[in-house]
């Protein structure tokens, strides 16, 4: 292996590390925040995997993650569960928002890009339109999970493993997609839809794949989430800031890239939670996030770690030049290593990303 | 067949000014390739001008459009000069769309600290029960039927710049070829920035019809997007005539159900057609086939 | 002996403007064919319709004895037929191996056992054999050393050539090259034209859009002129270059010329 990739895969490691021994210092808000951390981490990288790769934005995520958190919330209505068995639901979760990803994605991925983002608007309306109007979901009063009887100072715990658990899985997949064939027919058909297809890639399958693909791991974490925070209600599970968010962290930290969505998860969400948690009027925090989103995406089109990638390689050739030796290897197309330490959690609670009142 | 004529008429008028505001959003996103995502929060933002030049100055709905509309449209070309010119890259449409998005956020936001999660609503001469044509015991309102002339007016009149002014010509050759638009001389970004300005300002003439006539507050947007997005899938992304054809069409249709099935159930006939569309017709009704994806 | 390649009455017509009409041309097997016009006689329209990116209104495409009008672009690919376009279509983001193993992906799926698409989708892109061939290419082509480089960074000549290695990786029967020479330096205009040559000593047929006269003269063994969407000659370059008619088709009949080519 190269020395970058030896460094980067070292610094990844370590933050895995760094962020599994977190709960063990029983800080409870540092762990509850820890958790959106994560689970943003996880839903940033799972859009990416189709978003970022395909270059399809998609702003319906939110409809994944609504049909993983009310897919739970029925069955743990009907069937009163409570306990551990609870984590056994994720995967399920994931499934019955995978199984919703396909009609979604024959239907979506017809169009060109330009309708596709629409049309992804337009179901994740329809989505949330179901979720207040049909009595077996609940309506607008929600469905609320059978009591935990778990210590106060350690529930959050396991929700933090597990969602660890998925966002390092979804990280691994996304590398392991990046360089492998289905990655590089997903990347050619960024590039050249028709050329690609011209070429013998079978773009609606491979489209469709990862759509599905991203559809299960974000329903996962909507799974996750009805027992964190003990309710499915339209407008969270169904929160129209839930996309933008992501997609805000997927382009802060580099578009498409590997790491990116990562990077720009664990840079953003934190301070999202606690700007939640300082002005408490979420009114205000609205306009924060579009605010920032604007700035960022003006002043670093290209997101952090590319443009820092791209600094990087300057300075690096300005040396070479001065010292006449040949230039340095370039950056990779996964971005700069990502160096230090983790950056999960600060001091706030809050709920990120709320819906609207 | 009363009942029919009037679902009908009520659907037609209505579908009239919605078409409006769809045929703003068709000709943004005909100009600069991107979906306004901001326009349903600006039709709100509209009903709330409309509302306080009333309340507070006794401006009337129709005179206050003096002030809104030009209103509008300043903020459409601060909007599109602040946030959408400087994005530069190759995901210049996604990233004009997501700042849609957030400048949508923004006003929303803005609109809760300002009026509220309250819903408005005010009394008026044009909601009153005197103002209204009694036609053999069928009750049009005067401001649809106002509303809807001027929606007519205005889309006459778009359609006039369009293919009768030099300024019309500029923009249909920016709609076709920016590069190609550009070596003729023409200021693409001046064009980009006016279009922007008159999809927003038709807004102001929208949100005044809808605020007279609903209830509403900054939460209503999401409502009014939503179906926008529908019809103009509905219609064809880019098809003027189009988005205000599929606008009559499907808020008809909607109007039908409310009367003969049930008012919970119009707004599926939104979601319904739209669907059904992309299924057997993606390209829109009106749409052109075009080549799919780049 | 039989055509490779033979159109047979195509006909097209964009709204009201008839791009191809009743359009019937051969390309020998083994054979360099040029095609040649004045812009606007149909020329990529034609390339277009043979290779699937449009529909022909009438007529029929024929490559041997199978018929393969309004086949889509992917099947005509697989059936041998490979194409370029006048502007260099490449996959920018990815890097210039990259691009040369989505190309060979086909190649590589008829080579493996099994069949769907449940073999393992995760296998790593472009296996030894893949590369190796890909390699050879780049090396013959002479962008070898680019290999690892972003196509966006590639200089429009050095596309061209990507572009041509990477429809060569397919080993298709038949190239179509739209405009090679276009907009490229003299030198490399030579490098191209040697690297025809040498390909179709190996067999190669080639069928050549070109507006290069002393390109399409120097290298082609049979020249076909489109004006108007229909062809008006056929023959080798010699015959061509004093026919009148193809001085009349690119600066319209009735004009006296004394200058022959």
């Amino acid at each position: 292996m190269r020395p970058a990739a030896i460094w980067r895969a070292a610094g990844l490691v370590l933050l895995v590390a760094a962020a599994a021994v977190i709960p063990l210092a029983k800080n409870v808000t540092v762990t509850h925040v820890g958790v959106f951390v994560l689970l943003y981490v996880g839903a940033a990288v799972a859009w990416n995997i189709f978003s970022g790769f395909t270059g399809y934005i998609s702003l319906g995520a939110a409809v994944f993650f609504g049909v993983g958190v009310y897919t739970v919330a029925l069955l743990s209505k009907h069937l009163n569960l409570a306990g551990g068995v609870v984590f056994a639901l994720y995967p399920l979760a994931g499934l019955v928002a995978a199984v919703v990803a396909v009609p979604f994605g024959l239907i979506a991925l017809r169009v060109r890009r330009h309708t596709f983002v629409v049309v992804t608007i337009a179901v994740f309306f329809i989505f949330q339109l179901m979720a207040y109007n049909f009595s077996w979901t609940g309506g607008s009063t929600g469905i609320f999970p059978p009591f935990l009887n778990w210590d106060p100072n350690t529930f959050d715990m396991p929700f933090y493993y597990t969602a660890l658990v998925i966002a390092v899985g979804a990280a691994v997949l996304a590398w392991a997609i990046w360089g492998s064939r289905f990655g590089l027919q997903l990347r050619a058909i960024r590039d050249d839809e028709d050329r690609a297809r011209g070429l013998g890639v079978k773009a609606m399958r491979v489209k469709l794949a990862a759509f599905v693909i991203s559809g299960f791991i974000i329903g996962m974490l909507g799974g996750l989430y009805f027992y964190f925070q003990s309710e499915a209600l339209p407008e969270y599970a169904f929160n129209p800031f839930f996309d933008l968010t992501i997609a805000l962290m997927a382009f802060l930290g580099g578009f498409g890239t590997l790491s990116g969505p990562i990077f720009g998860a664990l840079l953003l969400e934190p301070y999202l939670g606690y700007a939640q948690f300082q002005i408490s009027n979420a009114y205000v925090s609205e306009v924060v996030l579009g605010a920032v989103f604007l700035v960022v995406i003006i002043l670093l089109p290209r997101g952090i770690l590319p443009t820092a990638g791209e600094r990087l390689t300057a300075w690096r050739a300005a040396r070479a030049r001065r010292s006449a030796a040949p230039a340095a290897a370039p950056a990779g197309p996964a971005g700069a290593p990502v160096a230090g330490a983790a950056k999960a959690g600060t001091a706030g609670t809050g709920t990120p990303g709320s819906g609207r009142a | 067949m009363g009942t029919f004529l009037r679902a009908v008429a009520d659907g037609v008028l209505e579908g009239g000014v919605y078409g409006l505001m769809a045929v703003g959003l068709t000709l943004i996103f005909g100009v600069l390739d991107i979906i306004n995502i901001a326009q349903g929060i600006m039709v709100i933002l509209g009903a709330y001008l409309s509302y306080v030049l009333w309340t507070h100055l006794h401006i009337d709905q129709f005179v206050g459009l003096l002030i809104t509309v030009p209103a509008m449209f300043i903020l459409g070309v601060a909007i599109q000069f602040l946030f959408i010119r400087p994005l530069r890259g190759r995901e210049r449409t996604s990233m004009s769309l997501l700042a849609c998005y957030a400048v949508a956020i923004i006003i929303e936001g803005v609109l809760y600290q300002r009026f509220g999660s309250n819903y408005v609503s005010y009394t008026t001469y044009w909601n009153s029960p005197r103002a209204t044509l009694d036609i053999g015991g069928y009750y049009l309102p005067y401001i649809y039927l106002a509303g809807f002339a001027l929606a007519v007016l205005l889309v006459v009149a778009i359609y006039w710049t369009l293919y009768r002014t030099q300024f019309g010509r500029s923009i249909r050759a920016t709609m076709q070829d920016h590069t190609a638009a550009r070596l003729v001389g023409i200021d693409v970004n001046r064009v980009a920035a006016l279009t922007f300005g008159i999809g927003v300002a038709v807004t102001a003439v929208g949100g005044m019809v809808f605020g007279t006539l609903n209830a509403f507050n900054p939460n209503t947007g999401y409502d009014l997007i939503s179906r926008l997005l529908a019809i103009v899938i509905l219609g064809g992304l880019g098809s003027i005539g189009g988005a205000l054809g599929a606008s009559v069409l499907v808020i008809t249709l909607a109007s039908l159900v409310d009367v003969y099935w049930n008012p919970e159930w119009s707004t599926v006939v939104f979601y319904g057609a739209m669907v059904l569309v992309l299924v057997f017709r993606p390209q829109g009704l009106f749409g052109r086939k075009e080549a799919r994806a780049q | 002996m039989t055509a490779l390649l033979r159109t047979d009455g195509i006909s097209k017509a964009f709204g009201g403007v008839q791009a191809l009409d009743d359009c019937s041309i051969e390309v020998e097997p083994g054979s360099i064919a040029g095609l040649i016009g004045p812009n606007g006689s149909g020329k990529t329209t034609l390339f277009n319709m043979i290779t699937g990116y449009g529909k022909a209104d009438r007529g029929d495409i024929y490559l041997k004895d199978t018929k393969i009008t309004n086949l889509a672009p992917d099947k005509v690919f697989a059936l041998g037929i490979g194409r370029t376009f006048q502007l260099t279509r490449v996959f920018s983001r990815l890097t210039v191996m990259e691009n040369m193993i989505v190309a060979a992906h086909h190649k590589e799926r008829a080579g493996q056992q099994g069949s769907g698409w449940l073999r393992n989708p995760f296998a790593r892109a472009g296996g030894p054999a893949t590369r190796r061939r890909a390699m050879e290419l780049l090396e013959f082509t002479g962008i070898a050393k680019l290999a690892a480089d972003r196509a966006e960074t590639l200089s429009y000549g050095q596309r061209k050539l990507l572009e041509l290695s990477y429809v060569l990786i397919a080993e298709p029967e038949i190239i179509l090259l739209d405009e090679p020479a276009g907009g490229v330096n003299p030198t490399l205009i030579g490098t191209i034209s040697d690297r025809i040559r040498e390909l179709n000593r190996q067999g190669t047929t080639f069928l050549i859009v070109e507006h290069n006269m002393e390109f399409v003269m120097g290298l082609c063994d049979q020249v076909t002129v489109l004006d108007n969407g229909n062809p008006v000659v056929s023959g080798p370059p010699d015959v061509i270059r004093h026919d009148h008619r193809v001085l009349d088709a690119y600066l319209g009949t009735g004009e006296e010329d004394d200058d022959a080519a």
